[in-house]
């Protein structure tokens, strides 16, 4: 961890209304790795993702990306950064009146004035990297959830982006996409020399790609390391967390007045009915 | 005491709401001011043209045709009682051009083309389409909004021309052939009686003003929508109900306005 940090985040606070989502985030992602974030389903993952990229704005604390704070860009800045980042959205996010083709060379035709040539190669050449090139003229409707998100990941990197972001890649998927997937984080990643954050609650497929992971819970990080690390960790929620218990500082029961304090409100009732 | 609440929960629900329209006024602003982004499309323009205009036509044509047919009939019954059944065809255009086309015709486009781009957009939103176009630095104003906002305000005042048309040629219908109307007097007094700029004008300036309402709350009913499948549901019905409703009061205050 010890290159140049690529997105860094800093005490940083987000509330929902009156519901604290995270609280006091420190997070570093050095260039070129791929780091994973996971934690239990609402949790504040994707939340954590969307204020990379500039979607949300932190209550306190900031985020950095590339030397830059995208909640202090305006929209022509913030526009100039995403078009340097990827995003890989959980149910693909795929624009359902264009064909496969138009979907991924949509970010191109938006913001370069390409050859139809040029254009054609470049969108092909990303879909022969997902093994979709024979789909090129499929709408999204007629795809499986696997091939659905390989062109959207497809999608993603079509402008050679410096950082992906992925909102769990792996959910809803079958072990064969699943793997699919994640080989083609990592090669893709590697290939374009790319920064990969990936939020997700997959411990075995992330943990297969991540060069280093944080465990998101309760609003703040409560480990970080290495894959080998986290299996590794003292804190009893992140084992609970990775070796998927049903019990433990997670309690299986959701919190609910003792048997005592429910006779006696019933009690209080009737009495008050008589 | 409950009836005392009725106060202070009014006064708070007219206080949720001015940040409310404040929000869906300055997404009407941006989205308008978006045909000058560089990601504005004119293709993308003409195809919300056609989906919300040329595609409503046949809806418009029957509609207004029965409508006309309706204004001879019922314009004939109390016109002959005065002998004055020679005034029918300035009835029926007048009814038509200055009431009838514009408010029947922003209705049947809430209904139709409003609903639809409602649910376009909130079933976009909820699939995170407009999520994807903003991190793809595409702006969803720009690409989805405004062709949309656009193409209403141009396709309601040329489907309310049709409609006015074929409208005055179903009351045509009805009053000569079937009535037995004298078909010159007809058309004269219709045209004597009928003024460009009092009649038509106000007509088509009331259609423009609608187009951009129902476009405006379809619009924004889908850019708010809750991003589930009940929430694009409850905002495809609030924007024809509201829609409606608005033409409805708005066409009161601009036929009190433009009243001579």
């Amino acid at each position: 961890m010890a290159a140049e940090a690529l997105v860094e985040t800093q005490d940083l606070y987000f509330s929902r209304g009156r519901r604290a989502v995270l609280t006091g985030v420190d997070l570093r992602i050095p260039r070129g790795a791929i780091v994973s974030v996971m934690g239990a389903s609402g949790g504040g993952k994707t939340t954590l993702l969307n204020l990379i990229a500039g979607s949300l704005t932190p209550s306190r604390g900031r985020v950095m990306v590339a030397g830059q704070e995208p909640t202090r860009l305006n929209k022509n800045a913030l526009y100039q950064l995403r078009s340097r980042m990827g995003m890989l959205f959980q149910h693909s996010a795929l624009f359902t009146d264009l064909s496969v083709f138009e979907n991924v060379a949509f970010p191109l035709r938006r913001h370069f004035s390409l050859p139809d040539g040029i254009l054609r190669k470049l969108v092909l050449m990303k879909l022969e990297a997902v093994g979709l090139r024979g789909a090129a003229g499929f709408l999204p409707a007629e795809l499986s959830g696997g091939m659905a998100r390989r062109v959207a990941l497809a999608r993603a990197v079509v402008m050679d982006p410096m950082l992906i972001l992925y909102d769990e890649p792996f959910t809803g998927l079958d072990p064969i996409s699943i793997g699919i997937i994640a080989t083609l984080i990592k090669r893709l990643n590697d290939a374009l020399g790319a920064t990969s954050v990936i939020v997700s609650h997959d411990v075995h497929e992330t943990f297969s790609i991540a060069d280093y992971g944080y465990i998101l819970a309760g609003g703040r990080i409560i480990a970080e390391g290495t894959p080998q690390a986290l299996h590794d960790s003292p804190s009893e929620l992140a084992r609970q967390f990775l070796s998927g218990n049903p019990d433990g500082p997670v309690p299986f029961h959701y919190p609910a007045p003792c048997a005592y304090d429910r006779a006696l409100e019933m009690d209080t009732v009737a009495g008050e009915e008589r | 005491m409950a009836a005392f609440d009725f106060i202070p929960n009014l006064g708070n629900r007219i206080l949720a709401m001015v940040p409310r329209l404040g929000t869906a006024s300055r997404f009407l602003v941006l989205g308008l001011a978006a045909i000058f982004s560089r990601h504005f499309s004119f293709r993308q323009l003409l195809r919300q043209v056609y989906g919300l205009g040329v595609l409503s036509l046949a809806l418009m044509i029957v509609a207004a045709f029965f409508t006309g047919m309706v204004l001879g009939f019922q314009g004939y019954y109390a016109l002959v009682r005065f002998g004055a059944t020679s005034a029918l065809g300035t009835l029926v255009a007048l009814s038509l051009l200055r009431e009838l086309g514009p408010v029947l015709t922003a209705l049947l486009f809430a209904g139709r083309a409003g609903s639809a781009l409602t649910a376009e957009i909130g079933s976009m939103k909820a699939t995170e389409q407009l999520s994807a176009m903003d991190m793809m630095a595409v702006n969803p104003l720009a690409w989805v909004v405004a062709p949309r906002l656009w193409a209403g305000i141009i396709a309601v005042p040329i489907l309310c021309v049709i409609f006015d048309l074929v409208g005055v040629w179903g009351g045509y219908l009805i009053a000569v052939p079937v009535l037995g109307v004298d078909g010159g007097t007809f058309w004269a007094q219709m045209q004597s009686n009928v003024t460009f700029t009092g009649d038509i004008m106000n007509g088509l300036f009331k259609a423009l003003c609608f187009g951009l309402l129902v476009t405006w709350i379809a619009a924004w009913q889908g850019y708010a929508a809750q991003p589930t499948a009940e929430g694009v549901g409850s905002a495809t019905t609030r924007s024809v109900v509201t829609a409606s409703l608005a033409v409805l009061g708005l066409d009161f205050i601009l036929t009190a306005l433009l009243f001579k």
